[in-house]
């Protein structure tokens, strides 16, 4: 599953070329030919990069470097007060504790019921099976603003407004659907004779899935994961409108409330309290990263 | 090809297992518990938004006064508003133009990455990871900074290094235009790197010795890129574009803190913030997000088909 890293196919060279002329010349212009485009991709790369590298670089500054005609390029100099000023902050901790544990609830309740239901359209042949798959794709179109008013007056109704469990629950809904179809991709992806062969060898059902089946699926497990972290941790709309409370904020909430009161006097504390919300999200990302695209192709490609 | 060789798997299955009948029931086990999660959290919602779109539900119903049916009222107010038609032509719009650029610049970067070298090629493909894995609002934050009329970096890029002056404190979310402008390009940072890894890992899935076959008989790579690879990666890009559209069209989280930064409501609304914007209103709420609804299946429906067809679901 690690198709990320396999060297790219040589054969998707852009020149026509005739097939037999294999000439010195041809290679070396070929060559040349890619490394332009290589320099091409690493000037989009920091294209690409560039606002981040804005954020982290704007968090070290002060204000009276950042309030300048002219903008500071490196943080050379810089200070660490705007970081510190964001961890010296009660209300960054709360927030961070009510973002924790709502990722935590949604994990596990999203990965263990989707695992389930991809297991089930993608190894088995049921009627309903494929109402079921249309269902989930037709789900993700449902405008979600649209479902906020009833979602909390539901949540409202069980108590559950400006609670873990109440945000948890719509949250595992809303990202059930995906990981369903990400996972069932995983499933699908491990050939099912593997486990018959078990079962030739004396295996019952259940110990060959688990003991066959199960470790191959762990990438496509991490994947759902961080897809649904990702999810969990940045999610800002119906935050939003669950979590009215302040003090019951998520970071997104408690981020955009500090942008709202630091517009224009201090950007380099709202760049500090971003940078400190994106890094551990991008740190983890960085260390899955390859598990995390073969899953979405996966769940694409695969029936 | 992929599509396929689950029914075949099955096939071979159910002649190895013969207890069908036991493992039936046991399927719809398996399905229960996401089947209730989401019928209680979407499914009831929707149902109930539905049912509110044919009500007089307001303030007061809020507080228990018993609603009131009123027919197709809150549909033909909504419809019979002009400007409920703007929002809904500028929602299709900005939809169309972000996943068709995205597609591009998406597809563009796969296609690069595959004819470069790994070094430059891990690059490219960290600094996507980056943007990627960057929480919303975080780079929300760091957007509306790089575009600060007084200190944000890409006006004074603007006018120091390529001589346009007046674009020094120029406020870029206060006209529409500019103010979509700025949208789709926070848009497209945040959605290429979906669609480039998405695309890549299906172009890795082109099998060597076809194109090796192909250049054998002649074909230019022109003709084996055309012929051969995309046809291949084909339901990749069909469920990448489907999700694509399916996700612009409803943008909410970039366009509200764009207008929270400053921006005129009225003239910037798109549907997700319009609807948003009737919080008072239940009932048009409802009404108008069950027609966003039905438009989205009117913009996917074919495509969806299609693909249910072709078996690429």
């Amino acid at each position: 599953m690690s198709a990320v890293t396999t060297p790219a196919p040589t054969t998707l060279d852009p020149r026509p070329r005739k097939p037999t002329r294999s000439s010195e010349a041809g290679r070396a212009q070929s060559k040349v030919g890619r490394r332009a485009l290589g320099v091409l991709a690493v000037v989009l790369a920091a294209m690409w990069v560039f606002p981040i590298y804005w954020m982290i670089n704007s968090a070290f500054l002060p204000v009276n470097k950042l309030q300048t005609p002219e903008p500071t390029f490196f943080p050379a100099g810089g200070t660490l007060s705007n970081f510190r000023r964001v961890l010296d902050d009660p209300t960054f901790w709360a927030a961070m504790r009510i973002s924790l544990a709502v990722v935590v609830v949604v994990l596990v309740a999203a990965l263990l019921f989707a695992f389930l239901a991809a297991l089930a359209v993608s190894r088995f042949r049921f009627r309903g099976r494929k109402g079921f798959i249309l269902t989930i794709l037709v789900v993700q179109m449902i405008p979600a603003e649209g479902l906020f008013i009833s979602q909390y007056q539901m949540l409202d109704g069980w108590n559950l407004v400006n609670k873990v469990a109440g945000l948890s629950l719509v949250y595992t809904a809303a990202i059930l659907p995906f990981t369903i179809w990400m996972l069932r991709g995983f499933v699908a992806g491990v050939p099912i004779e593997l486990e018959e062969a078990g079962m030739v060898d004396g295996l019952s059902r259940t110990a060959a899935f688990f003991r066959i089946t199960f470790p191959l699926l762990a990438p496509g497990l991490v994947a759902a994961g961080v897809y649904g972290f990702l999810q969990a941790w940045n999610e800002y709309t119906l935050a939003l409108v669950v979590m009215t409370d302040p003090a019951q904020r998520t970071l997104p909430l408690w981020l955009q409330g500090l942008v709202e009161s630091n517009r224009a006097t201090d950007w380099g504390v709202v760049m500090a309290g971003s940078a400190l919300i994106a890094i551990p999200v991008i740190v983890f990302f960085l260390f899955v990263q390859n598990k995390m695209t073969s899953g979405l192709v996966a769940g694409a490609v695969k029936g | 090809m992929a599509a396929t060789a689950p029914a075949l798997q099955q096939d071979d299955a159910d002649v190895v297992f013969p207890r069908r009948r036991r493992r039936k029931l046991g399927v719809y086990g398996l399905l229960v518990p996401a089947a209730i999660l989401m019928g209680v959290a979407l499914g009831y919602p929707l149902v109930r938004q539905f049912v509110i779109s044919f009500q007089e539900y307001g303030l007061r119903q809020q507080f228990g006064q018993p609603a009131e049916w009123v027919g197709l009222q809150n549909y033909t107010d909504l419809l019979t508003d002009p400007y409920v038609w703007t929002v809904i032509g500028r929602s299709i719009a900005f939809c169309l133009v972000n996943a068709a650029v995205t597609m591009l610049v998406g597809v563009a970067f796969a296609v690069l990455m595959s004819r470069i070298g790994k070094p430059s090629r891990m690059t490219l493909q960290v600094a996507l990871l980056l943007a990627w894995g960057t929480p919303v609002l975080a780079s929300m934050t760091v957007w509306q900074w790089l575009f600060d009329s007084q200190y944000g970096v890409i006006n004074w890029v603007l006018s120091n290094w390529f001589g346009l002056e007046d674009m020094a404190g120029h406020s870029w979310i206060i006209e529409p235009l500019s103010f979509y402008f700025v949208a789709t390009v926070i848009v497209v940072w945040m959605s290429v790197p979906f669609v480039a890894f998405s695309v890549y890992a299906g172009l890795l899935q082109v099998p060597e010795e076809t194109m090796e076959a192909a250049q054998l008989d002649g074909a230019s790579a022109r003709q084996r890129f055309w012929n051969i690879t995309m046809p291949m990666v084909r339901p990749v890009l069909s469920i990448v574009l489907l999700l694509q559209v399916i996700w612009d069209f409803k943008v909410f989280t970039q366009i509200y803190v764009l207008q929270r930064a400053g921006a005129p409501t009225r003239e910037t609304n798109l549907l997700g913030t319009l609807i948003y914007s009737y919080a008072d209103e239940f009932s048009l709420a409802g009404a108008l997000a069950t027609i966003m609804l039905v438009i989205t299946l009117a913009l996917t429906g074919f495509y969806i088909r299609k693909m249910l067809k072709e078996d690429e679901l």
